[in-house]
């Protein structure tokens, strides 16, 4: 009896031990696994509305992450990548946010694609001080010292654009018809080109806005409104629609017979990617504003076109593993994690802070064959923009360009009460 | 398209013929084509136009077609690996030359088009002047009025003689005569096409001093009088137009309620997986359109004849092995079933995001269905439209002979009017049940075909269009394929009415508040079934 419960209480203890051991040696071996590698979080819409677009981003930033490892990684550590879908749930993406920030403690995110998941991710970030590369061009009216924008603000996209459109080799457009998706992107940008439009000499009567909402599939009455529009005058229309509306807005155009050098339709949310699957020859013509496009000729565009179809093959990517396509989010992506990389480099860690102050400055050799660099102060890229027309092939022929990168403006001049507004993130976040 | 087809045969047909002459080209022209600036450009595709030398047409049609290149100031025409010198016709090695493409604008597109019609105004058959009066009827240049002229004198045929004389009006109205302007504005009272309205818009348009474009005000009255005369022409088709988009909404929500009409308006079920029944519809179409790309690339615009009964099969067969397993044990429990379906409803889902992936698939429209019909000038019906409003009749059609006249359809209407009466008489009843609902899950993934061709296809395809689905049947009457029919065109059309007066958004937000109301005024929708047959 007695030497029972003692073998027993002895057995107890050994097993005891056995465990905690056990527990250490996991634990060490979960520090050994975190020292090995840095956690890089990839926040883009594998499923919904938004996929069509943000795919292609998510399988570009794995790339990228192969390509670093592949020469040594980052402060000699390996980057992890952690891909999550939010689902182009706007919601979702705030808590699959903090689940990246807080649970599997990223170091950096790369992801989102429409403004309305940007705002929704927002506060997480400031909240946890978080670093997001935002890939998208976008409506401006933000800057968060949280957040470096590596896509086009509006005086990188859409005035550019809708200034070619008005001059004699755009046409020589008299009226707009703005049409977007419902949401923050799109308004806001209708609204800094309704000012810009009238600063121009534009009336009232000549714009016309309408949006739709999200998967809207059903173009008719707006095309046919937009013919109806076009008998008073010279018009062009601006699309600003997001995600997979894309497909039957291209369509209905086509089928009702709307040709690009009557009514030319300049899209800034449209490129290779979306008209992959679009009979694009009745389309010819129509135009999209972007800051790179994949029929660029320049060696680093060769080079990111060949990286990109080698990595489409070997990962057997549907449609891009026989017809490989880049775009313009996908070369930003590309630059901010490049420039990421840098940062780290040079401030010799991850940690948050440090990586924001020496952003400041980086330049990259991008793909569209220009020095990107990322500005001293409002955290945003310098690109040069072009304008291209679609092609029989659904390319795009540049049609027009800027002769060096410009700077961004996220606080459009256009908008009232933004003269007053600093041209940098404040440096501790508002709450 | 069979006119576009022709009018190709013809066009080749007759550049053959004139193959035979001699190339007498403006060299200077042609290489004037590859300057960089776009006011060059165009001043060299109108001399070549001017000059009225078919041999140009091959040339402008390359350029059209980004065929145009310039290599070491020669321009030659690059088709594939093969390259021709445009001047002589010569083969040309291009692995020395490094041709530059020529890019051309819509600027220059425009050019390139009224250029090549005022080319193909001497061409002998109608058809193709025909359609170069037209293109020109739309807005010529001004170095094409000789020309214009020069024709219309020797054109015979009145049709094309009118266009030719709107043609002629679209340049003379910018002529500094105001007697010959007005005479030109009268001219284009007569058209019906878009771009003469925004052309005679122009006029009345206020410069940046502040003074009309058009200095003359009986010119200007004429002008307005001529915009109100070709908007009462266009009034008529635009009517039409408006219509048929109203049709053409409603019966996608004909067919994707249909079936939804079968299982939930005559069996009763709520059956939340219907959109789904849809989307299984949609990917076997993708799936045969793939088949027949791969295997049977010649006779691709003939898939949609197998996807049909294939999709029809697909959701059938899913529909009937729901029933079977697990929606017959939920009859009668109305909330049970609903919870179950939607579970399903996901399962499917995942399933088929499992198997195709989370991303849209492509299904391409056979060629037929692309373009559209035209009315007049300015209103198109796109091709893909109409045939699925054919489809959806001709679906309905099927459907309400098969309750009426067939026995099955005789059973199934006993079955769903009084099932114990009807056990009685010794109708097998289970065995109508699993085949009620296959055919609503079949007519449900016949929906997913016509869904197909217009919108996207996805995982998630299905659940844009459960909530439609339930609204139609419900504000239709459940239990009357009638009502389930008037209410969907009726859908259509009000939610199309609305659309430019309310937008997109706030429109779809009126036809629900529209439908709350009117269930609340009349529960039994539309039509409601009279009768002891009301509380089967």
């Amino acid at each position: 009896m007695k030497s029972d419960a003692t073998f027993g209480r002895r057995r107890g203890w050994r097993r005891m031990v056995l465990g905690a051991a056990a527990a250490l040696g996991l634990a060490a071996s979960a520090v050994a696994q975190a020292a090995d590698t840095i956690k890089v979080g990839i926040l883009h819409s594998l499923s919904g509305t938004m996929a069509i677009s943000e795919t292609v981003l998510k399988d570009v930033a794995l790339m990228t992450i192969e390509e670093i490892n592949a020469q040594g990684g980052v402060l000699g550590r390996k980057l992890e990548p952690v891909v999550v879908d939010p689902a182009s749930n706007w919601p979702l993406f705030a808590e699959k946010a903090r689940q990246l920030l807080a649970q599997d403690k990223v170091a950096v995110v790369f992801g989102c694609w429409t403004s309305v998941s940007r705002k929704s991710v927002l506060p997480v970030f400031e909240e946890l001080n978080g670093l997001l590369f935002y890939p998208v061009q976008y409506e401006g009216e933000e800057l968060s010292k949280n957040v470096f924008y590596t896509g086009a603000a509006p005086n990188q996209q859409a005035i550019p654009a809708v200034e070619y459109l008005m001059s004699e080799e755009g046409g020589g457009a008299k009226r707009w018809f703005l049409l977007g998706t419902d949401y923050v992107y799109p308004r806001t940008t209708n609204k800094i080109l309704r000012a810009f439009l009238k600063s121009k000499g534009v009336a009232d009567k000549d714009i016309e806005e309408v949006y739709t909402p999200f998967g809207h599939t059903d173009y008719q009455t707006i095309v046919a409104n937009i013919k109806k529009f076009a008998a008073g005058g010279k018009t062009a229309v601006v699309s600003t629609i997001n995600g997979d509306s894309n497909v039957p807005f291209y369509k209905e155009l086509a089928n009702q017979g709307l040709k690009a050098k009557d009514v030319p339709v300049v899209a800034f949310s449209v490129g290779e990617e979306e008209l992959r699957g679009v009979d694009t020859r009745p389309l010819v013509g129509h135009l999209a504003a972007w800051n790179y496009f994949m029929s660029l000729k320049n060696p680093a565009n060769d080079e990111f076109k060949r990286k990109w179809a080698a990595y489409a093959k070997a990962k057997n990517l549907p449609g891009h593993k026989d017809k490989p396509i880049t775009n313009d989010p996908m070369e930003a992506t590309y630059i901010g994690i490049h420039m990421w990389k840098q940062a780290v480099e040079k401030a010799k860690t991850t940690d948050v802070d440090a990586v924001i102050k020496a952003m400041a400055g980086q330049t990259f050799k991008a793909p569209s064959g220009f020095i990107a660099k990322m500005d001293e102060k409002n955290h945003h890229l310098h690109k040069p923009v072009f304008i291209g027309e679609v092609r029989a092939d659904g390319q795009f022929n540049v049609v027009w360009k800027t002769p060096g990168p410009i700077r961004a403006q996220p606080w459009s001049p256009y908008i009232p009460g933004n003269e007053n507004k600093k041209d940098e993130p404040d440096l501790i976040a508002k709450n | 398209m069979p006119k576009s087809r022709l009018i190709a045969l013809l066009l080749a047909g007759w550049l053959l013929a004139l193959a035979a002459p001699a190339h007498a080209l403006d060299a200077a022209a042609v290489a004037q084509l590859a300057a960089e600036d776009s006011a060059a450009k165009i001043e060299a595709v109108g001399k070549l136009a001017a000059d009225g030398d078919a041999a140009a047409i091959p040339i402008l049609r390359a350029l059209q077609n980004d065929e145009l290149y310039a290599a070491e100031g020669r321009i030659l025409i690059v088709r594939g690996d093969a390259a021709t010198d445009a001047l002589t016709g010569e083969p040309v090695d291009t692995a020395a030359a490094a041709p530059e493409p020529i890019v051309v604008n819509n600027r220059i597109r425009n050019a390139i088009d009224s250029a090549l019609a005022g080319l193909r105004l001497v061409a002998p058959e109608r058809e193709l002047r025909l359609a170069a009066a037209r293109e020109l009827a739309g807005g010529a240049g001004a170095a094409m009025l000789p020309l214009i002229r020069a024709a219309l004198e020797r054109e015979s045929d009145a049709e094309i003689a009118d266009l030719l004389a709107q043609a002629a009006a679209t340049i003379e109205i910018g002529s500094p005569d105001p007697e010959v302007r007005r005479g030109a504005v009268r001219v284009l009272g007569r058209s019906d096409r878009p771009q003469t309205l925004e052309l005679l818009a122009g006029l009345l348009r206020r410069n940046a001093d502040g003074d009309f474009v058009e200095p003359d005000a009986a010119v200007r009255a004429e002008a307005e009088a001529a915009i109100a005369t070709i908007e009462a022409r266009l009034f008529v088709p635009r009517a039409i137009g408006a219509l048929f988009s109203g049709l053409s909404l409603g019966s996608v929500l004909l067919l994707a309620a249909l079936g939804l009409a079968i299982t939930f308006g005559l069996m009763g079920i709520i059956n939340m997986a219907h959109g789904e029944m849809l989307m299984i519809g949609a990917y076997t179409t993708f799936v045969v359109q793939t088949i027949f790309r791969r295997y049977f690339p010649e006779a691709f615009d003939a898939y949609l004849l197998v996807a049909v009964p294939a999709a029809f099969l697909a959701a059938g067969l899913v529909g009937v092995a729901l029933e079977r397993t697990i929606i017959r044990h939920l009859y009668g429990r109305p909330l049970e079933t609903l919870l179950t379906t939607w579970g399903i409803s996901l399962i499917l889902i995942q399933a088929v995001r499992t198997v195709f992936g989370a991303q849209n698939v492509e299904v391409a429209n056979p060629s037929w269905m692309s373009g559209g019909f035209h009315l007049g000038a300015d209103v198109v019906l796109p091709s893909n439209r109409v045939a699925i409003v054919l489809f959806a009749a001709l679906v309905v059609l099927l459907v309400g002979l098969f309750l009426a006249r067939t026995r099955l359809g005789l059973c199934v209407r006993a079955v769903t009017q009084n099932r114990a009466m009807a056990d009685c008489m010794g109708i097998p009843t289970p065995r109508v049940d699993w085949m009620t609902f296959g055919l609503g899950s079949g007519i449900a993934g016949l929906g997913g075909v016509a869904l197909s061709q217009i919108g996207n296809v996805g995982p998630d395809l299905g659940q844009s269009y459960i909530v439609d689905s339930f609204m139609v049947v419900v504000l239709g009457g459940v239990g009357q394929l009638w009502g389930t029919i008037i209410a969907a065109i009726g859908l259509g059309e009000v939610n199309k009415f609305l659309e430019p007066y309310a937008g997109a958004v706030l429109g779809k937000i009126f036809v629900l508040v529209f439908i709350i109301l009117f269930i609340q005024k009349r529960p039994q929708g539309l039509f409601a079934l009279k009768g002891r047959a009301a509380e089967a």
